[in-house]
């Protein structure tokens, strides 16, 4: 488990951010994007694959624990 | 030298790292690369943040340096301890030339070196007591300190000395704010660590202490990230953002001071100067209080007009109308250093290797005075840093991470470059190969470098520099194989 800050980017997409290792990414991909359910797994632009347990659509940005579904690097 | 192809630029890398035993071979070609416009990603073609290939000479500093020489010790009111043995703080005790305006040992502390002088008692007893005995005597004898930041140096990680427990005693005792700062020099690869703990500590320590007080904002509050006020750069940009209209709260942290800090929260819009030293905490703020960040570069005549309409446009039309002003009134002025300087540094070929922002920052300016930056390279960037650089830098040039000396050196002779910006550690080497050279970490003891004003002097030094008589003097006469030097031999 990981803590990630998912924020809005200026091009109006995700970006993905691991304090802990300090990597700053997009978010290509997210499962549940919807008001009522948002998270799920997220794809990286480096191929990285992560889990986010499922919430209500929060204010971004937001940090929130992440699970290394298929890491790279 | 004319400029390279891709296979050329390709090639010299492999020249230059070809004396190297195979592992460390295969581990610094990773960090070196041509720049292809084309790749959106920077991790697909370079490493970055790695540990340092042992018994090569790199020119990164450490966590230590990273939190107090960098993000605490330009706050002024704030007495920075160098917890520790007495040559850390020693060294880095103003080097970097943060100016403050306030009157030095009353009510401002940035360049002078407040440390607990480990001996080997305090190694094998632990440093605790004479911390809080240090803290009693700063106390007495400088009343006037909003604030004292406790940085360790290396021992006191080694040792597991408490300095938090220390710290909180304390602050109570003299009712100030002390915030201990684990920035022991050992851990991560290079400063940029120490970046991430300073700003970690101010997230913890500091930011929100002033959030349940009351506080007269305007909507045309912003806050300066990550600008150091490197020979007064702050005081530069600063007079920029008040001219067209906005109100600066706070200057983090060159010239700065704690209540600033503590009020930074309330502003409506943070400007991040430094990406790499202050991206986390205002990731942070974003979070926590909602304000937006946007990254600005106030480098060279291009770039600051970009900036100036890109920060306006977070603003209504009063802001967008002052923006506008303050372009059209400085535009003349920066005309008439162009026409001044260009032709005289038209075509020239810089190299960079600097940390934080300024190898892509720079580029900008550097192209206003008609040079071409040919090579740039961080002592400790991120892959975050490369993605914005390979936008800024021309096809083909050269992008190299931590290089060591024998690298840099090396790609010097072969590309011969008109100019070279870096550190005080490659200075001297460069100005006995003849190559002109500046300072660009404190600006060669000049500046300030940022705004309108900055740039005229940007382009003066450069001229002085690269069209300095000198450096055709340097080799000796007997030396010349041209006529003339023949003459003088015989």
């Amino acid at each position: 488990m990981a803590n990630i800050m998912v924020r809005k980017s200026a091009d109006g997409g995700l970006s993905f951010y691991l304090p802990k290792r300090d990597i700053e990414d997009s978010i290509t991909s997210i499962e549940f994007d919807t008001p009522e359910k948002w998270g799920g797994e997220i794809r990286l632009g480096n191929g990285g694959v992560y889990y986010i347990d499922p919430i209500p659509a929060p204010r971004l940005p937001i940090s929130v624990r992440a699970r290394r579904v298929d890491g790279v690097e | 030298m004319s400029e390279l192809t891709r296979e050329q630029a390709q090639a010299l890398i492999e020249e230059v790292l070809e004396v190297y035993p195979e592992k460390a071979k295969k581990d610094r070609a990773k960090h070196l690369m041509v720049n292809d416009k084309t790749i959106e990603q920077s991790k697909k073609c370079i490493t970055s943040n790695r540990k340092s290939v042992p018994g090569v000479m790199t020119q990164r500093g450490c966590a230590y340096a990273g939190s107090k020489g960098v993000v605490w010790g330009p706050i002024k009111d704030i007495i920075d301890i160098s917890h520790g043995p007495v040559g850390c703080g020693a060294y880095s005790r103003g080097g970097r030339r943060n100016y403050f305006s306030g009157t030095s040992g009353v009510d401002s502390f940035c360049d002078i070196n407040f440390t607990s002088d480990f001996q080997e008692k305090d190694i094998v007893f632990g440093g605790d007591k004479k911390l809080a005995k240090l803290i009693d005597e700063l106390e007495g004898l400088f009343p006037l300190s909003k604030g004292i930041s406790v940085q360790s140096e290396c021992p006191v990680g080694l040792i597991g000395d408490d300095i938090e427990a220390v710290s909180k005693k304390k602050a109570a005792e003299i009712g100030k704010v002390i915030v201990p700062v684990r920035c022991e020099g050992f851990r991560g690869v290079s400063q940029s660590l120490g970046h991430h703990i300073a700003n970690d500590a101010v997230r913890d320590w500091i930011i929100s202490n002033r959030d349940d007080k009351a506080f007269e904002g305007t909507p045309y509050d912003v806050a300066i990230l990550g600008d150091y006020n490197i020979g007064g750069d702050a005081w530069a940009s600063r007079i920029l953002l008040e001219e067209m209209g906005l109100r600066v709260v706070a200057q983090w942290s060159g010239d700065g001071t704690l209540t600033e800090m503590e009020n930074t929260p309330k502003v409506k819009l943070n400007l991040l100067h430094c990406y790499r030293s202050m991206n986390y905490i205002a990731r942070h703020m974003e979070e926590k209080y909602n304000i937006p960040w946007l990254e600005y570069n106030f480098f060279g005549p291009t770039k600051i007009k970009e900036s100036l309409r890109e920060i306006a446009s977070h603003f209504d039309e009063k802001i967008q109308e002052g923006a506008e002003r303050v372009i059209a009134k400085y535009t003349p002025a920066m005309d008439a250093i162009i026409a001044k300087f260009k032709p005289r540094l038209q075509g020239k070929k810089v190299m960079l290797y600097v940390g934080g922002l300024r190898p892509r920052h720079t580029v900008g300016a550097y192209e206003d005075l008609g040079m071409e930056v040919i090579g740039a390279g961080y002592e400790f960037a991120h892959n975050d840093d490369y993605d914005r650089t390979m936008k800024e830098m021309k096809d083909a040039t050269l992008i190299y991470d931590d290089v060591t000396g024998y690298e840099f050196e090396e790609f010097v002779r072969q590309l011969k470059p008109d100019l070279i910006g870096s550190g005080i550690k490659e200075k001297y080497a460069f100005h006995k190969m003849g190559v002109p050279f500046r300072q660009l970490h404190s600006w060669d003891y000049s500046g300030p470098y940022h705004g309108f004003d900055g740039f005229a002097i940007f382009a003066r030094d450069m001229d002085m520099t690269v069209n300095n008589p000198c450096w055709g003097m340097l080799k000796a006469p007997w030396l010349k194989d041209d006529a003339e030097g023949e003459l003088k031999a015989a």
